[in-house]
């Protein structure tokens, strides 16, 4: 089944996975932290934005309610969060050096491919195109961990950690046309605890290294080398 | 008739392209509070140019005096195969998109050699400088363009229009990406803001001005037009291709009136949209160039693997 017998919502849900994969694209390449948190937030959005798709499609009124959670919180709260943490922390001119960049970007270009692979059995036996849209998310998903591996901020972990935490979200919503809405619930103050949680984590940690370059940690050693 | 037609088509394309420099230019004076010169100056300058007696250095070869007319040519030619108010036309059927960089590629080759030609060290530079951004910018063009031909099955621009066309409104996310790539490709190649500014001569930042610079008179009037026609391709190639309504399929009066009115429009507002983005963005270090053509090729390479991922049938 190609693209153009599909209806106008398969269509526009594969246009988001094209666009949230771009998003976790950019925040590999990205440098500096503002920017990143606000790439971060573009993702929030486009996720936003699909969750009220899906509910005016599927006719499932409590999809808007989680919409506009997302918004809350991955657009407004966290993002305007972490701005702050960057801003307080004067971090905002500083731009993070990434280490051979093109060979992360290109590591991300591989794990798209590879996450495509791994889902091609699932794909390949059920019918509908919707269940392309997995392969994005789990690339998300992976794309997430390698922010987290690449990038030496602790800020930058946290946006990795939370776009991983989108990835899952998207997939949900894609695969299963609604969650009930205790786990939307659920997930939604999972990840405001978590914020808040990170929020803590940030003050020990500037407080122990005076930095939250995490790379730093290394020189906590019980012995004088 | 058909070969009228594409010989018209041609035409249009060489004497509507300093106009679209003019309105360009018009916007941008606009955008930044200054009193914009009248949208036929690019005609008057391209007049004044050729009436003047061009002056060519003792040093210089018959490769210094003959390329001008060899790009203007090669890019007249590249302009052929683009459809700009018809499709299914003779003269893109006979060339496909892949010919069309290649003549790009061709009239790149001898502006680089004519731009060595006199041994300036402002001519080479610009040289260098000009064959390390293509280098880099043909791959990710490629790229964009491979998605469309994969979407289309087909490399002809006529052919690839005529299917979206046929199809009607589809969302492909694999054409988002395209898109962006081949506009920052056609940002860096036709050397305008973020990459190059066409409108000055200071010596460390210039790429295409520092190539042209031993030219006058008839010759830069050339280059200069070939340089206007390149931007009206790719403005051409992004509208008809991203947003093909309105040409013409037929070729009847009113479908081709119509379908010059419809690449007008586009081509206008395509012009603000690159004015506003000249006067937003500054030049970047020559040296964030790759960077910037990186991810263009990023782009394209998303661009190919949603097709592959997304959109394929099965």
């Amino acid at each position: 089944m190609s693209i153009e017998q599909t209806d106008f919502y398969t269509q526009a849900i594969l246009s988001m996975a094209a666009l949230i994969g771009l998003t976790s694209f950019l925040m590999l390449g990205q440098g500096r932290l503002l920017r990143l948190i606000f790439v971060f937030a573009l993702q929030g959005f486009l996720l936003t934005l699909t969750t009220a798709l899906a509910a005016y499609i599927l006719k499932n009124p409590h999809l808007y309610i989680s919409a506009v959670l997302t918004l809350m919180l991955k657009v407004i709260f966290i993002p305007w969060m972490l701005k702050r943490e960057v801003i307080q922390t004067n971090m905002h001119r500083d731009i993070e050096a990434l280490h051979n960049k093109t060979m992360v970007m290109l590591s991300g270009a591989c794990l798209m491919v590879f996450s495509y692979y791994v889902l091609h059995p699932i794909v390949h036996t059920t019918a509908p195109v919707m269940l392309n849209a997995l392969a994005v998310s789990l690339s998300v998903v992976l794309l997430g961990m390698l922010l987290m591996i690449s990038h030496r901020q602790a800020i930058a972990h946290v946006v990795g950690f939370m776009s991983i935490e989108n990835g899952l979200f998207f997939a949900a919503i894609i695969a299963t046309k609604g969650m009930p809405m205790v786990v939307e619930l659920g997930i939604a103050f999972d990840v405001l605890v978590a914020a808040v949680l990170f929020g803590i984590f940030f003050l020990h940690i500037r407080s122990s290294i005076d930095s939250l370059d995490v790379d730093l940690l290394n020189k906590l050693n019980e012995v004088d080398k | 008739m058909n070969w009228l037609i594409a010989i018209l088509q041609a035409t249009l394309f060489v004497v509507l392209a300093p106009l679209l420099a003019g309105w360009l230019k018009w916007c941008k004076c606009r955008l930044q509070n200054r009193k914009a010169p009248s949208l036929l100056q690019p005609y008057r300058d391209l007049i004044k140019l050729t009436n003047k007696q061009p002056v060519v250095s003792k040093q210089a070869s018959w490769l210094f005096v003959t390329a001008p007319y060899i790009i203007f040519s090669a890019t007249v030619l590249a302009a052929s195969v683009v459809p700009l108010i018809a499709v299914d036309l003779p003269t893109s059927a006979t060339a496909d998109v892949i010919v069309m960089v290649g003549f790009f590629a061709f009239a790149r080759f001898f502006q680089a050699l004519a731009g060595l030609d006199t041994g300036t060290a402002f001519g080479g530079m610009g040289s260098s400088r000009e064959m390390t951004i293509s280098s880099l910018a043909e791959p990710a063009m490629l790229m964009a363009i491979f998605t469309l031909t994969m979407t289309a099955s087909t490399t002809n621009l006529s052919g690839v229009i005529i299917y979206l066309l046929d199809h009607g409104l589809v969302l492909r996310p694999s054409f988002g990406f395209a898109v962006f790539a081949l506009i920052l490709v056609a940002v860096a190649e036709t050397g305008r803001v973020p990459v190059d500014n066409p409108a000055t001569h200071l010596e460390l930042t210039m790429i295409h001005e520092a190539m042209i610079l031993e030219y006058s008179g008839r010759y830069l009037a050339m280059i200069e037009w070939a340089s206007q026609l390149k931007l009206m391709i790719y403005g051409v190639l992004i509208a008809n291709i991203f947003l093909p309504r309105g040409i013409a399929e037929s070729f009847t009066a009113k479908a081709l009136g119509y379908g010059l009115l419809a690449i007008m429009v586009k081509l206008a507002l395509l012009a603000v949209l690159l004015a506003i983005a000249e006067t937003l963005f500054a030049k970047m270090r020559l040296f964030r160039v790759q960077e910037y053509l990186g991810f263009a090729y990023l782009l394209g390479v998303l661009g190919m693997l949603s097709h592959i991922i997304l959109e394929a049938s099965r």
